[in-house]
């Protein structure tokens, strides 16, 4: 099984993309999904702007997706990553993994999401609802702690 | 030619979010000096360069480092080197 890995402008279709990743195998007994969306923060945000590092954004992704797949018996696996301008409401991230059962596919998207957090070559900047360019987004403590608990 | 004086290389530096908005560009091909063998020795260097590189490097235990497209340590040599970026701690997902 090869991880799926896409870095991309446009928005996904989660329906499609579930509906793609576990076509003609009929091994697969659970799907989980994970979609994060870019929140206003009570009004402030009028959006995100995301910048990544292309080339090794697939590459530490697909790096992090293999970790995954030698690490829970997976049917299927992908992630998306979008960069742009990204507004309150809209899809950021979507990751997916299927298998036989369902607590492989819990475990396998909640690694992938923690790795990617603190791994892949992205970085957010806050547009405000009044118009003027905020700043850089600071990592979070929580995240490095939240990927620290899978090794 | 000896492996000890080997020639300085000239090599791809990529910049990104603050970083690259400290230094002022996006990216750059530089020569760094004969003794230049890890990421913090190049780091050292780059501070020399002007202010932009100062305040950019201002905590260097902040900014992250990748080789050729994989994340490397301070200590890490950058022998062979193709491409090295600096860049902010990530904030995707």
């Amino acid at each position: 099984m090869t991880p799926l890995v896409r870095i991309q402008r446009e928005d996904f279709d989660i329906g499609a993309e579930i509906a793609a990743l576990t076509a003609g195998d009929p091994s697969i007994g659970a799907v989980v999904s994970f979609a994060g969306l870019c929140r206003d923060e009570s009004g402030r945000l009028a959006a995100l702007e995301l910048e990544h590092y292309p080339g090794m954004a697939e590459a530490e992704i697909g790096r992090v997706a293999g970790e995954a797949a030698g690490r829970w018996p997976l049917a299927g696996l992908l992630a998306i990553h979008r960069f742009g301008l990204i507004k309150p409401g809209e899809q950021i991230v979507l990751v997916i993994a299927a298998s036989s059962h369902r607590r492989e596919a819990f475990e396998a998207a909640d690694f992938l999401m923690d790795y990617l957090k603190t791994r892949a070559p992205f970085w957010k900047r806050e547009h405000l609802a009044d118009g003027t360019l905020g700043g850089w987004v600071e990592a979070k403590d929580d995240d490095d702690k939240a990927a620290e608990r899978w090794s | 030619m000896s492996m000890a004086t080997a020639e300085p290389a000239s090599l791809k530096l990529v910049y990104f979010a603050w970083v690259r908005e400290r230094i002022g560009l996006a990216d750059e091909t530089v020569t760094p000096p004969a003794g230049t063998a890890t990421i913090a020795d190049l780091v050292r260097w780059l501070k020399t360069r002007g202010e932009g590189y100062e305040l950019a490097f201002e905590n260097p235990a902040v900014v992250r480092a990748a080789i050729d497209q994989t994340h490397a340590k301070p200590a890490t040599a950058i022998t062979g080197a193709r491409e090295i970026a600096f860049f902010p701690p990530m904030t995707g997902g």
